[in-house]
């Protein structure tokens, strides 16, 4: 996960400025003159086509009302493809296939198979791996280097977690039984396609659900390759459909009333309405939602490696990333050091063509959250905070943006409370562990929190403090498929991952 | 009006004044209001305190004050403190049993079985205190090398709509599972039958659970449900005591701050429920209803 500590070979030391601290000979973070030669992943093991349909029980379909959409190349922000726009009529249609799936076929297939089947799919992706990398990364705008050693190999990672689940129910809640819910409506959001298609899909099916999935409008691609997957293992159809359209599409496939169970990853705004579309049906809902971490470095912290951990933590997928460390939270003694430290880190951060191997931050998704990004970081100027970027150039074409680290800021900062989901951070002070638990805390937000200081009493007290789902110690950013994720408070609640994650998709009865 | 009576009839008797249980204290309602408790067959059993708006935020208020400090408390301790709640339950039974049996219109006997199921349900969820986080709780074997852990932890202030029927055992069987972990709560009694939560507001003010952990409401549900599930300090609603119809509302309403919500298990109604079925009115997943899980990782390294 630690994408961009890959590179500190190259953080040469930079000439002192005037500004700075001599005995630092650091800080003033001009961009270092090394010249990289492009290093392109070739596409041509990816073919994408013109148009793609619904996938339906096992069946590519157009919409019943013939109506597409076109998903685009973020770096370069040509179409890719035509996708249908599902409607209520296929929602209804998938949510059937999905039903007849469960009873008939998925539901009474012992765990033993079921399993076989997750196996395979694991496999298959391992297999197929560069190719679904090289899809995320044109379809999503996030560098290779990502797509290829974190998304795919967790994704199949995932699915290989939980196969060996299916049929060891009963010994995952030990004194209950473990029954599928039924028919699972999942909807996704388009920084981690795949890798979120499988957090959704893998537990879903070890415990017996089929499933209805919903990929972000701008990330369709790798999940549509993904039921082409299906079938190419074999999958009974049914088992796993995905439909594509704009959010509206997604409300009416969690409120259809023949789905059990509700799984939402994306916005805490989208969270609460679906919360509110299905509030009285007795659906089961997990939320994954925004966040706004904190993470805090102490005065005694190992710098150079807190610094690769704030540039992992915020500057990792672009920064759209939920549990991006997007609060940097800094003991006051070493604020100026370590602020120095990131300026130079970040002028050797490569911004641009996602598909070369040597990028650590590619496009934005899309020419909507770029623009969120871009009104973000002026409000953040408006309201008085410093705005350094390094002096990188950006590619003529594409939604791109400069890694931006503010500091001066304030808690009242609409940056220091509002998720911006870029590559933006923001950096307080603070004295005593006291003011680091208060400000860390001090949001709506509860997803994850990052500490750094080489006390190990200090890193247990502050884990307990933190009101946060996954607390980082001396690291950031990192995911397992063994390990439960999500949020308190306004983060959402259940989790997925681990046998957590296996729990949201089993009705517990008695023995 | 006879009230609830304990003791000889010969002797002219001290009728007690129901009042509220906010931050240990017992105020009546700021406003001033009460209402008029009858039991089923409509007997006046006793004035109630009518809950207000600012009642409830009073107890929300002094919920939040308490949160950390009982989260805090170990395991152990805490769940010593809720079989003490059982110790001094059992020396006032013959109060519970009187107040049941009017209260629910039920004999001496039955009410007394009632009381009995509800000081042993105390016993049961003390003994989960220092076992939730075994039971619920992992170690994760992450494919790096970090250690990784999960530990559960209290979600933090829970809005309780206590059963409308059941007034003590259904109200007991849903308050010690959000308290063992080291949640605070907002309760609302039975709306028609809140004298027993009162007097077990008492017993909690003289056991040895802090000062705010429990705040207990008597009033009219559709003055407090509301406010309760809308109010942004409380992060999660036990809806059991919600009437069916209004069900969607509170939901949507808890909705707006993500608050968790824990609902009647699926084809099951308030006055029907077997609460003396312990199999299905005890349950670790009725704990697991009010954790968080946080989830913690560690480099492995020289």
């Amino acid at each position: 996960m630690d994408m961009m500590a890959t590179d500190t070979k190259q953080s040469a030391p930079v000439r002192a400025p005037s500004s700075a601290p001599s005995s630092w000979g650091l800080g003033d973070g001009q961009a270092i003159p090394w010249e990289y030669a492009p290093a392109p992943e070739s596409s041509e093991i990816v073919t994408i086509r013109d148009r793609y349909g619904l996938m339906v029980g096992g069946r590519e379909v157009p919409s019943s009302d013939g109506t597409t959409f076109t998903t685009v190349n973020p770096a370069t922000e040509e179409p890719l493809a035509e996708i249908a726009r599902a409607t209520e009529a296929d929602v209804d249609m998938a949510v059937k296939a999905a039903r007849q799936a469960q009873s008939k076929s998925w539901g009474r297939l012992p765990g033993r198979e079921r399993a076989k089947y997750l196996f395979r799919i694991a496999r298959l992706l391992q297999e197929r791996s560069r190719e679904f990398a090289v899809l995320e990364s044109i379809d999503s705008g996030k560098p290779i280097k990502e797509s290829r050693d974190v998304d795919v190999p967790l994704a199949a990672a995932h699915f290989w977690y939980y196969a060996g689940w299916a049929d060891k129910l009963e010994y995952a809640f030990p004194g209950r039984v473990a029954k599928p819910l039924g028919v699972a409506a999942q909807v996704i959001p388009w920084n981690f396609p795949l890798l979120m298609l499988a957090w959704k899909i893998a537990p879903a099916l070890a415990a017996g659900n089929t499933v209805v999935l919903k990929p972000a409008s701008t990330t369709p691609l790798s999940a549509l390759l993904f039921a082409e997957l299906c079938r190419e293992a074999d999958l009974p159809p049914g088992v796993v459909n995905i439909i594509t359209g704009p959010g509206e599409i997604g409300m009416a496939l969690v409120t259809h009333p023949d789905v059990d169970k509700v799984a939402f990853t994306g916005s805490t705004a989208v969270g609460r309405k679906i919360a509110q579309g299905i509030a009285g049906q007795g659906k089961a809902l997990t939320l994954e939602l925004g966040g706004k971490a904190a993470n805090i470095v102490f005065d005694d912290a190992p710098l150079d490696q807190a610094v690769e951990g704030i540039v992992n933590g915020i500057y990792f997928n672009q920064g759209e990333v939920c549990c991006a460390g997007s609060r940097l939270l800094v003991q006051e003694s070493i604020a100026e050091l370590l602020i120095a430290k990131l300026k130079d880190r970040l002028a050797t951060i490569r911004v641009g063509d996602p598909l070369d191997k040597n990028t650590d931050v590619g496009a934005i998704n899309s020419r909507a959250q770029l623009d969120k990004i871009t009104e973000l970081v002026a409000a953040g100027v408006a309201e008085g905070a410093d705005l350094y970027q390094p002096a990188c150039e950006l590619p003529e074409r594409g939604y791109f943006f400069r890694p931006s680290l503010f500091t001066n800021v304030a808690q009242s900062h609409r940056i220091a409370r509002e998720e911006i989901f870029g590559p933006v951070l923001a950096t307080l002070t603070f004295r005593t562990p006291e003011e680091a638990i208060e400000k860390a805390n001090n949001t709506p937000y509860g997803l994850s929190a990052g500490i750094w200081t080489d006390k190990g009493s200090r890193i247990l007290m502050m884990v307990r403090r933190m009101r946060a789902g996954v607390v980082w110690a001396n690291t950031f950013n990192k995911f397992d498929p063994t390990s439960p994720f999500g949020g308190y408070k306004e983060s959402g609640y259940g989790r997925e991952g681990g046998l957590h994650g296996l729990q949201a998709y089993v009705r517990l009865e008695d023995r | 009006m006879p009230g609830v009576r304990l003791g000889a009839p010969d002797r002219i008797d001290i009728r007690k004044t129901y009042k509220l249980y906010i931050g240990g204290a017992f105020p009546r309602s700021e406003s001033g209001r009460t209402y008029l408790v009858t039991s089923p067959k409509g007997d006046e059993l006793a004035n109630a305190s009518r809950a207000s708006r600012k009642d409830l935020r009073d107890a929300v208020r002094a919920a939040r004050k308490a949160f950390e400090p009982w989260a805090g408390r170990t395991a152990m301790n805490r769940g010593q403190v809720l079989y003490r709640v059982a110790e001094l339950m059992e020396g006032r039974r013959d109060q519970f049993v009187a107040e049941v049996a009017a209260t629910e219109g039920l004999s001496g006997r039955r009410a007394g079985t009632l009381v009995d199921h509800a000081i042993d349900r105390w016993v049961w969820y003390a003994g989960w205190a220092d076992k939730i986080a075994q039971v619920l709780g992992s170690t994760n074997p992450v494919a790096a090398p970090y250690f990784n852990f999960t530990i559960p932890e209290a979600t933090g202030i829970v809005g309780l709509v206590g059963p409308e029927s059941s007034s003590l055992l259904g109200l007991v069987s849903r308050l010690a599972p959000i308290l063992v972990s080291g949640n605070t709560t907002v309760v609302l009694a039975s709306e028609t039958r809140p004298l027993p939560a009162v007097t077990l507001g008492e017993v909690l003010a003289t056991s040895d659970v802090p000062a705010g952990v429990v705040n207990l409401l008597t009033g009219l549900k559709k003055e407090l449900v509301p406010v309760l599930a809308a109010h942004v300090d409380v992060d999660a609603v036990d809806t059991w005591g919600v009437a069916p119809d209004d069900q969607v509302a509170v939901e949507r309403s808890a909705a707006e701050s993500i608050k968790r919500i824990a609902r009647r298990p699926r084809g099951v109604t308030d006055a029907a429920f077997d609460w003396t079925d312990d199999r299905a009115a005890q349950r670790p997943e009725w704990i697991a209803a009010f954790l968080e899980m946080k989830t913690v990782w560690h480099p492995i390294g020289a």
